[in-house]
């Protein structure tokens, strides 16, 4: 492991998108910043604009308005950026798959890096899929 | 020749005043963390953001923005905030910096880097931006002019003398000015500039991560919002260094004193950093009046008591 690869495992600096999700990955996302479960540990942080990101976590079903906005800002990310599908409908569709609007899952538009399933997952899923990314 | 160069990239300029700022960044999160009942982060985090920032990660110049403008701004905010840092420090380490008057300069060099962040915004492009500088810009103009009253205050309590070794000499002759009650009311409106000037959370409208998204860095990436950072680390340690410096006696590198002036600058960073976990993002409109009303009206009466000798 290089010198920069070790600093940007150090600092990863969270992204979120919500694509048309059921809102319960999102909560649970957030769930990890709170005191009992505290990312910032491994040095994350949840930024608000991509143009900071190092992360991009994308939750939720990803339908025909959201296919070209998360096109959109994955182009606008500054390389290296690791993308993170989160929930069964981030990594497969989960129960909207079927649906008319579906745009096929995450690594269908752009590609992933790790997938952590679960609907929603619970905050301990998130961190231990967080930690098998850092160790990748 | 060599000399000025050393102070400036080396000790205490640069390299120093980064180094210091660093760690105190990371005091400043992990006082948060500990608030929140949270563990918080690694002991050298604000390095690896900064190296990560700067080594690793693409730059990414905004399309429709003048780019040369949006390239210079990191870089003029980190040579303000360098040379306010020397001019600061050098009187502590009794080295002349062959000059008086230097508070006034240390004052508008103070002012750089939030002009730079407000240039920098404009030249992105970027609309939440713009809202971001319209913010900052209202946000100066309230409290330089407040920040302006409390250095006349201090001014006027060291004998009309404008530099900072005449100040810090005057205190080791009659006592820190904290000791007074105008030095207390100053010290407290000196604090709320501070708060101002870092951006930090009742007045931190400019960069509001929740609303505007960081605001004036939006557009920001890779070495140019490492340096940005670089700058914030800086600020957070002069602007306590020179609040130390002013108000409590001045800071000295020789002996115990230097644990004493270690002890200054971070009761001012803790205090900075309890204020802003404690508060709630004000409105502009409500900083605004804070500052031109309340603030400026505790400055003037600080001063009135000052004439006094209270
Ligand atoms: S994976 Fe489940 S919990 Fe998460 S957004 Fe989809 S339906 Fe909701």
């Amino acid at each position: 492991m290089g010198f920069k690869d070790f600093i940007f495992k150090k600092s990863l600096w969270l992204f979120h998108f919500g694509g048309a999700s059921c809102n319960n990955c999102d909560i649970e996302i957030l769930d990890c910043l709170t005191p009992r479960y505290d990312v910032e540990r491994f040095g994350m942080l949840l930024v608000g604009t991509i143009r900071h990101a190092d992360v991009l976590l994308v939750n939720g079903s990803i339908n025909q308005k959201d296919k070209s906005r998360l096109l959109e800002i994955y182009n606008q990310a500054p390389k290296p950026i690791l993308v993170v599908a989160i929930g069964a409908c981030g990594c497969t569709g989960g129960i909207f798959a079927e649906g008319n609007t579906f745009a096929g899952p995450v690594d269908k538009i752009i590609p992933v890096d790790a997938y952590i399933p679960g609907c929603p997952p619970k905050p301990e899923a998130i961190l231990a899929g967080i930690m098998k990314l850092l160790n990748k | 020749m060599f000399n000025d160069i050393f102070h400036f990239l080396v000790f205490p300029g640069l390299l120093f005043v980064a180094t210091v700022g660093g760690i105190l960044a990371w005091a400043d999160r992990k006082i948060t963390a500990m608030v929140q009942f949270r563990k918080g982060p690694p002991s050298l985090q604000p390095f690896y953001d900064f190296l990560k920032l700067l080594l690793v990660k693409e730059t990414i110049l905004p399309a429709k923005g003048s780019k040369i403008t949006f390239l210079m701004v990191p870089v003029f905010s980190l040579f303000g905030a360098t040379i306010a840092g020397v001019l600061i420090l050098l009187p502590s380490l009794n080295i002349q910096t062959g000059f008086s008057g230097d508070l006034i300069v240390i004052f508008y060099l103070l002012a750089i880097p939030s002009l730079a962040y407000m240039v920098g915004a404009m030249a992105s492009g970027n609309p939440l931006a713009s809202v971001g500088a319209s913010r900052e810009m209202k946000l100066i103009m309230s409290y330089e002019l407040t920040f302006f009253l409390v250095l006349s205050g201090i001014i006027l309590k060291a004998d009309m003398s404008i530099g900072i070794n005449d100040v810090m000499h005057a205190q080791s002759q009659s006592g820190a000015f904290i000791g007074s009650l105008s030095g207390v009311i100053l010290f407290l409106v000196a604090i709320f500039c501070l708060q101002a000037k870092l951006g930090l959370v009742p007045f931190d409208m400019a960069e509001a991560e929740t609303e505007i998204n960081h605001g004036p860095f939006i557009e920001y990436s890779g070495s140019a919002y490492a340096l940005i950072k670089l700058t914030k680390y800086i600020m957070l340690f002069i602007l306590p260094a020179f609040i130390a410096a002013l108000f409590m006696g001045g800071l000295h590198w020789q002996g115990i004193d230097i644990l004493w002036s270690i002890l200054k600058i971070l009761a001012v960073v803790v205090l900075l950093t309890l204020i802003r976990n404690t508060n709630p993002r004000v409105k502009i409109h409500q900083a605004m009046r804070f500052f031109f009303i309340w603030m400026n009206l505790f400055a003037v009466i600080a001063i009135i008591l000052g004439m006094f000798g209270i």
